[in-house]
């Protein structure tokens, strides 16, 4: 087949370019292990309770070592229950120091949920029996609002929280 | 090149087809205007509308209705065009009008009612009424039994003319279909053997993941269904409407047969942030999505070439002399060209979305609404615009008055205007976390929050401004199927230059693609789907009352 010498030029330039972004993406991915979520564990969604993180005791924000956080979290229709404050009532913000790394752990007791930190990297899909995890280091301070990205009903604009980076 | 004229049996067949094209524009079109409307915060939806059935109706109207007649309609005249159509073909094209009407009547029926307000991709474990699902089977059905019948008529075309080559544009026909039979096994298997039997009550469970996944195998491919008729009209008729030849005959073929390979395989790439995937298959998911950059750079390449070549013959010799000369007052030419320049930062954005990492800063947020405004609703849908313009008076006999043309580049420039207020502030405000499928909300209140509520503002102007050039395209669209004056409007298809080098004969060797694409698809998905049915969790029940249903 007969292909136009500038055509030529062009496919080179085009597909170099190519060959080196993905080059790119895959020395993040595979050298500095930056890959999006994945972990592929499982969860019965109608029992939640039997992982140990998503214990109704356990939810909410632990300190696991010095700046190293994590937060268990259980995602419904419509609501993210981050544990309870210790009156009893229910936590809605997630206070952590500038600088942290916090690892949000979530899992869906219902139906497919998203939970984006609006304004960080932090964005997952929240899927009934399966565990969603990511670990981010919390650079910048300030009150990012969590937003459920993925449709889940018609109180799917209603699911939101907080986590105040101070 | 032998071309066939209509009967009037077969433009009544393809104008149904525009019938029910331009009424889903209308429709679709009103819901999205209301959207807009309601996420400005100025407004609330009367009659106690729930947002999320005016989404369902927008998505599913304009994303699944609109596009499938319009390309099964345009398709067939095409094939009517270049190979003909037998009267039993014919008979069966009725067919698959019938199939798809009644399916859309019911599923919308549903949907309206608010007993499916579960969007686009059905968001299993959300459970819709069943008739919901056997409508949308339905559609796809009556599509498959379009593309049967093209398949049969370059066939018995190919019978007819031995060793011949087949039309360019059949060919691409019979390519796109190819794609979307192959594409929509995945979700008819997903719809009628997981979805419809649990939504009936007859299995308790349903694997969401498998679902979702099934539905992204044919979701990415879908939308080079949506996409590849444009290209039909880009690489062989555009340059006849400019007073050119067809640049190269081999490698379009090529493009085409490049995208069949390379646009199945991907779904993965709308899955990045899910978490029962192995990130490696992502990954290579990823680098084959990227593969279409190959056939798309050919494209680029080779509309430009025409777009010279042709000013040059003309005699405009200086660098970009022939680019003043494009006819730019034809709005069969500015339409789709118009589509072409908004191809450009459409497609930027679509290797920022599927950029493995990089997904996760705008995964799910109103970014990629943008996204698809700029690819769909404005690449292919002014392009589709601009097919309307000669197909629709061809069809009915009439001529494309100069006033109506003169509207018709209104309507671009309204379109063009529109899209880029309404899609540059979904961009920005999904940069800075705006969530997409979300009715107005003020969240916490913060102060990230009332940087979004002024986008979302900025949205709902652009969004009217769409709507009055729907209405003016609706406008367009009776007075060229009903008012315009009799005449006869010219089917534009480009020939070759009378010296073309041949095209190869290995082009046509559909056992060699077709093998290679399902090779491909094999290659991509077998692992992964092991490994999703292997590692499945228990399956979720159905939920009826999030969605509205009691």
């Amino acid at each position: 087949m007969h292909l136009h010498k500038y055509e030529k030029v062009w496919l080179v330039f085009g597909l170099g370019s190519l060959v080196l972004f993905l080059l790119i993406i895959g020395f993040a991915a595979f050298w500095k292990g930056t890959h999006p979520q994945s972990h592929i564990e499982t969860i019965d969604p109608q029992n939640v309770e039997a992982n140990e993180s998503f214990q109704p005791e356990n939810l909410g924000l632990t300190e696991v070592a010095d700046g190293k956080y994590v937060v268990n979290m259980v995602a419904s229709a419509f609501n993210y229950d981050f544990g309870k404050e210790d009156d009893g009532t229910a936590t809605k913000t997630i206070r952590v120091p500038k600088g942290s790394t916090v690892l949000f752990q979530i899992t869906s007791k219902d139906v497919v949920h998203g939970f984006q930190v609006a304004g960080t990297n932090v964005n997952m899909m929240v899927e009934p029996g399966h565990i969603s995890r990511f670990e981010a280091v919390m650079k910048n301070s300030g009150e990012f609002t969590v937003v459920c990205n993925e449709y889940c009903g018609i109180g799917h604009h209603l699911m939101f929280g907080t986590v105040e980076v101070y | 090149m032998e071309l066939f004229n209509f009967s009037k049996k077969e433009s009544r067949l393809y104008m149904a087809f525009m019938h029910v094209t331009f009424i889903s524009l209308l429709v679709g079109g009103l819901m999205g205007l209301l959207q807009t409307l309601v996420r400005s915060g100025k407004y609330t939806l009367p009659f106690n509308i729930d947002y999320y059935t005016i989404l369902t109706t927008h998505g599913v109207v304009l994303g699944l209705v609109l596009t499938t007649f319009f390309i099964v309609g345009f398709q067939f005249s095409l094939m009517g065009k270049t190979v003909g159509i037998s009267g039993k073909q014919l008979k069966w094209g009725w067919i698959s009008f019938w199939v798809m009407l009644v399916g859309t009547v019911l599923s919308a029926w549903m949907i309206l009612t608010g007993e499916a307000s579960v969007l686009y991709t059905f968001y299993t474990p959300l459970r819709a009424h069943p008739v919901f699902y056997i409508g949308l089977a339905m559609v796809i059905i009556g599509s498959w039994i379009a593309a049967f019948v093209n398949f049969r008529q370059l066939y018995v075309w190919k019978k007819a003319h031995k060793g011949e080559k087949s039309p360019l544009l059949a060919f691409m026909v019979v390519i796109n279909m190819i794609m979307w039979v192959v594409a929509s096994l995945g979700v008819a298997y997903s719809v009628v053997v997981l979805i419809l039997p649990w939504s009936l009550g007859y299995v308790a469970t349903v694997n969401v993941l498998l679902t979702r996944t099934l539905f992204w195998y044919f979701g990415h491919p879908l939308v080079y269904f949506w996409l590849l008729p444009a290209y039909m009209a880009w690489y062989a008729i555009i340059p006849k409407i400019i007073g050119g030849k067809l640049f190269s005959d081999s490698l379009a073929r090529l493009a085409f047969i490049l995208l069949l390979m390379f646009s199945i395989p991907v779904g993965f790439h709308h899955q990045l942030t899910e978490p029962g995937i192995d990130p490696t298959w992502k990954f290579i998911q990823v680098v084959l999505t990227f593969m279409v950059v190959i056939p798309s750079l050919m494209t680029a390449f080779s509309l430009f070439a025409t777009f010279e070549i042709t000013g040059r013959k003309k005699g405009y010799t200086s660098l970009f002399g022939w680019f003043k000369k494009l006819p730019w007052k034809d709005v069969r030419f500015l339409a789709p060209f118009v589509g072409m320049a908004a191809f450009i930062p459409g497609g930027a954005g679509g290797i920022i979305n599927a950029s493995h990492q990089v997904n996760s800063l705008v995964h799910n947020t109103i970014w990629i609404t943008g996204h698809f405004h700029l690819t769909v609703a404005t690449t292919v849908i002014l392009t589709f615009f601009g097919i309307a313009y000669w197909l629709i008076p061809h069809l009915t006999g009439r001529r494309l008055t100069p006033r109506l043309n003169k509207l018709g580049i209104i309507q671009t420039f309204i379109w063009a205007i529109g899209m880029t207020i309404m899609s540059t502030s979904m961009h920005i405000q999904g940069l800075i976390g705006g969530p997409r499928r979300s009715a107005f909300s003020e969240y916490a209140g913060g102060d990230q929050v009332s940087t979004w509520i002024s986008y979302q503002l900025s949205q709902a102007v652009g969004g009217t401004i769409l709507f009055i050039g729907i209405l003016l395209m609706f406008y367009i669209f009776i007075q060229l199927a009903f008012f315009a004056p009799r005449g006869y409007e010219e089917y534009p298809i480009a020939e070759e230059e009378p010296d073309a080098e041949k095209t190869p004969k290995i082009l046509e060797n559909w056992y060699l693609w077709i093998g290679i694409t399902i090779a491909l698809i094999l290659f991509a998905y077998t692992i992964p789907m092991i490994d999703i049915i292997k590692h499945s969790p228990p399956g979720s029940i159905p939920f009826d009352w999030p969605i509205g249903r009691s």
